[in-house]
């Protein structure tokens, strides 16, 4: 198949195009607008509807309300944006729609900067907004992968019924590479019986609704939800190995801040250093699995940041705190150097674990 | 012979509105305009946040619980992904005219093609009675202790007169509940606002001056008195934009 | 030849992306890894614009040219900014009618253009980036006559395939500058 070169705020358009996504609904702010942009002129021609909402407030409630009328809908944004969506995507979560929504994030906190960062790992991973509740987090690290893992969010989101992130960041967003437009099979999907597009007469009213006044029901449907969060956990955490299997210190990064991780360990491996890299494509479910593995061979860990030591908290989770973790960190839209990296690997290679 | 029943949009539940309140009327109405037009089984009505929250449960057409204010961006959404479907929202006071003001006029500017059903009794009922953004000049209530203070509290917002000044409104109209003829008003602009949805026309709105005897500590008789005498003169009823007619 | 990474940089409306982008281009029609990122600032016109492209036979890491072994640049406070990150041994291309001053390190190679100058006298105004590019490609052999074609192809949008002539005008212009 042919490689076409594309921004990766492109390809994620273009992905939830070829996933079915006929109905955008988004709020101008950089670094992301390429998917904005690539939407409304591509969508009109498909018969779809791109909408430029007067706010994000305003664009996450279109989704969620498109979302109930059971077509595939998606947002995008940068960092302040989604803060404004948090309450939506609560509402989404709550009423069990699914949708896709695309952080492209930017330095923080506040109105911070526009340049690449990834200081909404926690607001994506632990909570979006109130209340119990989880979005998958997908964590692209090349064009590629911006093109299939939007297209697999959308299967997520319907087969879980809940809102899936892809966390990407300003440079994943900007930078153009080739990449194959190709279509994820689509994996089986449960019928949607609980959309609200009319009863046509037929079936007892649909309602989707996320108010609960009864605290045991209310409860219950929490215990329900997390059943589902199990189920996620067990089986669709992702997570890149690179040079794992011999390493003594082993990386954790993702995003922007893998790619630069991977300068690294190669830099390392020339030094003689044995070194790794742990890549979460999913950020939630975070892949345990592999990091507890890691932590039986691995004399150290380093989580590879451009935030202050967010992701960190899960590696020390998922490896039981066995083996000391070092934190890499860079922030407000700066990005490590490879070099940067290097020295850490080589610090901690040699005891110092600060 | 049954001479009068409850409409078939409407659900066979009993409501949880207060003695008195004409929540009950309008939903009534709403149900009776969908059957007549034959719409309910394409109808997905959106309940907002304040006293009408369990609409949902009320209405026998597909039903969705938007979060405060954000009523008409959920039915632009269902409206723009099915626009064979009928979409309403049910809003109150704090909820179409505070939080969710933005929402509105753009839905509005757009002309999203949405009917509005805007119930304005000047206070907020379900948080216990606070000053709304339609509470009158010197209105008491529990946010207003003194009376609401324009100098402070700013004024009122008459939201048919705003809207009716914009291009993607078809339909505004501002009826009242108080009385039988008004309430065949009512009932006549609530058809026609839905009427015009089914035709494709814009945004169609109708506000209703409403009561809250409860919080605003009258019987429901003497209600209906205060709404004649203080609300119907500073929202003065009637038509205020019908491109239909124009 | 081995990795290229590559780093323009100049004010922004000089083409500095679209040089990248040619660049790119070239390299991916020869089947290699490439990447190209802009460095993005809130001015849409006449703010510093600067982006890197790297061109590999493996799979790429770090999209940033940080330490860049074919520095371009198009003023002079590129130069001044850049010219310490090149890698020793490395390339720096100067458009000299707009950069008085010459590189300072002796570990490169500096080739001075006067790539905006020539481009007005020889009515391509607008078209200095693709000067630089004739250039580059003189001297680093970073791609061939046909694929040189293949990429502007590409880069040049439909509704503007009128400049293709004087595109390849001006990368046969840098091409054959001393």
């Amino acid at each position: 198949m042919e490689r076409v070169l594309m921004k990766g705020n492109e390809a994620i358009a273009e992905a939830a195009i070829m996933a079915g996504c006929r109905h955008f609904f988004g709020y101008p702010i950089t670094p992301q607008t390429e998917v904005a942009a690539y939407m409304s002129k591509r969508l009109p021609k498909l018969g779809g509807v791109y909408l430029q909402a007067e706010s994000e407030v305003a664009s996450i409630n279109m989704v969620l309300g498109a979302s109930a009328a059971g077509v595939r809908a998606m947002t995008s944004s940068s960092s302040p944006g989604i803060s404004l969506m948090s309450e939506g995507i609560s509402y989404m979560a709550g009423c069990d729609l699914p949708a896709v929504i695309v952080n492209i994030q930017r330095g923080g906190p506040g109105l911070g900067g526009i340049q690449p960062s990834q200081a909404d790992y926690f607001q994506a991973t632990r909570s979006v907004g109130h209340g119990d509740f989880h979005v998958i987090a997908l964590s692209p690290n090349c064009v590629q992968e911006m093109s299939d893992l939007t297209q697999s969010a959308f299967d997520l989101a319907d087969i879980y019924r809940c809102p899936v992130m892809i966390l990407g960041d300003g440079i994943l967003g900007q930078m153009m590479e080739p990449v194959e437009l190709r279509r994820i099979p689509e994996r089986e999907l449960p019928a949607k019986d609980w959309i609200t597009s009319g009863t046509a007469g037929k079936r007892g009213h649909n309602i989707v609704n996320s108010l609960i006044l009864k605290p045991e029901a209310l409860e219950q449907s929490n215990f329900d939800r997390f059943d589902r969060y199990k189920l996620i956990e067990e089986s669709e955490a992702l997570c890149e190995e690179y040079m794992t299997d011999d390493a003594d210190i082993v990386l954790a990064a993702y995003g922007a801040a893998s790619r630069i991780s991977k300068n690294a360990v190669l830099a390392a491996r020339a030094r003689g250093i044995k070194a790794g890299l742990l890549r979460p494509l999913t950020l939630w479910p975070f892949p345990k699995k592999n990091f507890a593995a890691a932590a039986a061979y691995a004399q150290a860990f380093i989580s590879v940041e451009m935030s202050m030591g967010q992701m960190i908290e899960d590696v020390k989770l998922a490896t039981e705190c066995k083996k000391p973790v070092a934190l890499c960190a860079r922030t407000g839209g700066m990005v490590h150097s490879p070099d940067e990296i290097l020295a850490k690997i080589i610090s901690v290679n040699g005891g110092n674990y600060n | 012979m049954t001479v009068f029943e409850r409409p078939k949009a409407l659900s066979d539940v009993a409501t949880h509105y207060c003695p008195g309140c004409t929540h009950g009327i309008i939903h009534r109405l709403i149900a009776e305009a969908l059957d007549e037009l034959d719409l309910t089984g394409r109808t997905v009505g959106i309940a907002p946040v304040g006293c009408a929250v369990m609409a949902y449960d009320y209405f026998e057409c597909d039903m969705i619980q938007a979060a405060h204010g954000r009523a008409p961006a959920v039915a632009t959404g269902v409206k723009r992904a099915i626009p064979e479907n009928i979409v309403f929202t049910y809003q109150g006071d704090g909820d179409l005219a505070a939080i969710g003001a933005a929402e509105t006029l753009h839905a509005a500017a757009r002309g999203e093609k949405i009917t509005i059903i805007f119930v304005n009794n000047a206070i907020y009922g379900m948080t216990g009675g606070q000053m709304a953004p339609t509470s009158l000049p010197g209105q008491i209530t529990q946010t207003s202790p003194y009376g609401r203070d324009v100098e402070s509290a700013g004024y009122p917002i008459k939201v048919c007169e705003l809207l009716a000044t914009m291009n993607g409104t078809f339909y505004a109209e501002r009826v009242s509940v108080n009385t039988v003829k008004n309430v065949r008003a009512a009932k006549n602009a609530v058809k026609k606002a839905f009427d015009y949805q089914n035709q494709g026309k814009g945004l169609s709105i109708v506000e209703i001056i409403s009561t809250c005897p409860t919080n605003w500590g009258l019987s429901p008789q003497k209600s209906l008195d205060w709404l004649a005498q203080n609300m119907i003169p500073y929202y003065p009823l009637g038509v205020y934009r019908d491109r239909g007619a124009e | 030849m081995g990795d290229a990474v590559i780093l323009v940089a100049g004010f922004g409306g000089q083409g500095i992306l679209f040089a990248g982008k040619f660049l790119v281009y070239a390299g991916m029609l020869q089947g290699k890894h490439v990447s190209w990122l802009p460095s993005y600032g809130p001015e849409m016109r006449g703010g510093t614009a600067n982006c890197s492209v790297i061109i590999s036979d493996r799979p790429i890491g770090s999209p940033i040219a940080e330490t860049p072994n074919i520095l371009v640049v198009m003023n002079t406070p590129s130069l001044d900014a850049f010219e310490k990150s090149c890698v020793s041994g490395g390339r720096i291309f100067v458009d000299s009618s707009l950069i008085e001053r010459k590189i300072v390190r002796d570990d490169v190679t500096g080739f001075y253009i006067p790539a905006t100058r020539l481009a007005d006298e020889d009515k391509l105004k607008g078209l200095a980036n693709m000067i630089m590019v004739g250039k580059i490609i003189r001297e680093t052999g970073i791609c061939d006559s046909d694929e040189m074609e293949a990429a502007l192809n590409k880069i040049v949008p439909e509704r503007k395939k009128n400049m293709l002539e004087a595109n390849l005008r001006a990368i046969n212009l840098g091409y054959i500058s001393a």
